[in-house]
């Protein structure tokens, strides 16, 4: 799900880093209002976890390739702008040292990312284990839903943003001059194998360490607001 | 043991096994990622290198594109899954100083 350089053109490049400068300005206020010091190891380890995770390409056999985000399990313990200052420091490092995601895509990829992707699983959880006790088999199974869904949803915007591109930018005979695939092509694909493949991945991921978070340090699940 | 010392301790089993997300694909066949091919990728498969994409691909040189250390991408997958984990214990390293920098400079310190 990292857009490489080249695959956006440069307003929708533009647009997705006018939208994550207010996001990233409001969660650099809020988090400054909520987290506390004791909490910043548990932060520094939710992005090296994400930063890491996403080096677990997971193989479709004889297809592509995709893999887990971790960000929602950061949502779930710290709060969704907490963990959207994660995943966007370990987006900006994996571009920047490693070519992994564009440079120009990293308003793009924070959005899907750093931005949807942890806040839509941090409601699903919520919502699912309203009221469940902190030990309770409803808190591990709302963080896995809250994976899935909150992984598909990110899949399926930058699905969105691929596919709009030929639309957008083309030549007079039509050869695309970013992403040659059209919503048709973009959105079945990367929708379909996160549904399929990628977005379980995400969900027994999410699903396991808040079972072993349950047993072995129950504070941390509460802390997370239950 | 405190809960963030088993952390730490789950991230590094991580990083040694962290190759798998190299050597799984390989074993399986399985390609890039969707959307992430490269330029030569993209000509077979759709016949042509978008104009604007052949531009902006090559925009940013990264020290160590796609966690494999400069010279050795044909050196087999031993030296692969050595970049690899060097790459993740590099990538580690620098998001938890920036994290724990953002970190002290937001955090409330009264607790």
């Amino acid at each position: 799900m990292h857009i490489p350089d080249g695959y956006l053109g440069p307003a929708t490049c533009g647009i997705f880093y006018a939208i994550m400068l207010p996001i990233w300005t409001a969660a650099s206020r809020i988090v400054k209002k909520t987290l506390k010091a004791r909490q910043v190891p548990l932060l520094a380890i939710g992005a090296a976890f994400s930063f890491v995770i996403m080096m677990f390409n997971v193989p479709i056999p004889g297809g592509s390739t995709g893999h887990a985000v971790g960000g929602v399990l950061v949502a779930i313990l710290l709060g969704p702008w907490a963990a959207s200052i994660a995943i966007t420091v370990a987006l900006v490092v994996q571009a920047l040292l490693f070519g992994d995601g564009g440079i120009t895509a990293i308003g793009a990829n924070c959005f899907n990312m750093a931005f949807v992707l942890p806040f839509t699983g941090y409601y699903v959880y919520k919502a699912i284990s309203y009221n469940a006790s902190a030990d309770s088999s409803r808190r591990m199974l709302a963080a896995g839903a809250a994976g899935y869904i909150g992984i598909n949803v990110a899949a399926f915007l930058a699905g969105v943003e691929f596919g709009l591109q030929p639309l957008l930018c083309h030549t007079a005979n039509g050869q695309a001059l970013y992403c040659p695939y059209g919503l048709k092509i973009a959105v079945p694909a990367m929708a379909g194998e996160h549904l399929l493949i990628f977005g379980w991945v995400e969900a027994v991921v999410t699903a396991l360490v808040v079972k072993y978070l349950q047993k072995e340090a129950p504070e941390v699940i509460e802390e997370g607001g239950m | 043991m405190k809960i963030t010392t088993k952390l730490w301790i789950g991230l590094a089993i991580l990083i040694v096994l962290s190759p798998l997300g190299l050597l799984l694909p390989d074993h399986f066949k399985a390609g890039d990622a969707w959307g992430e091919w490269g330029t030569d990728t993209i000509k077979e498969l759709v016949g042509y290198i978008p104009r604007g994409l052949e531009k902006l691909s090559s925009l940013w040189s990264a020290p160590i594109p796609d966690y494999a250390f400069r010279g050795w991408e044909e050196k087999g997958l031993p030296r692969l899954s050595f970049s690899y984990i060097i790459s993740a214990v590099v990538g580690i390293t620098a998001t938890v100083i920036v994290v724990l920098l953002i970190g002290k400079i937001l955090a409330k310190k009264d607790d």
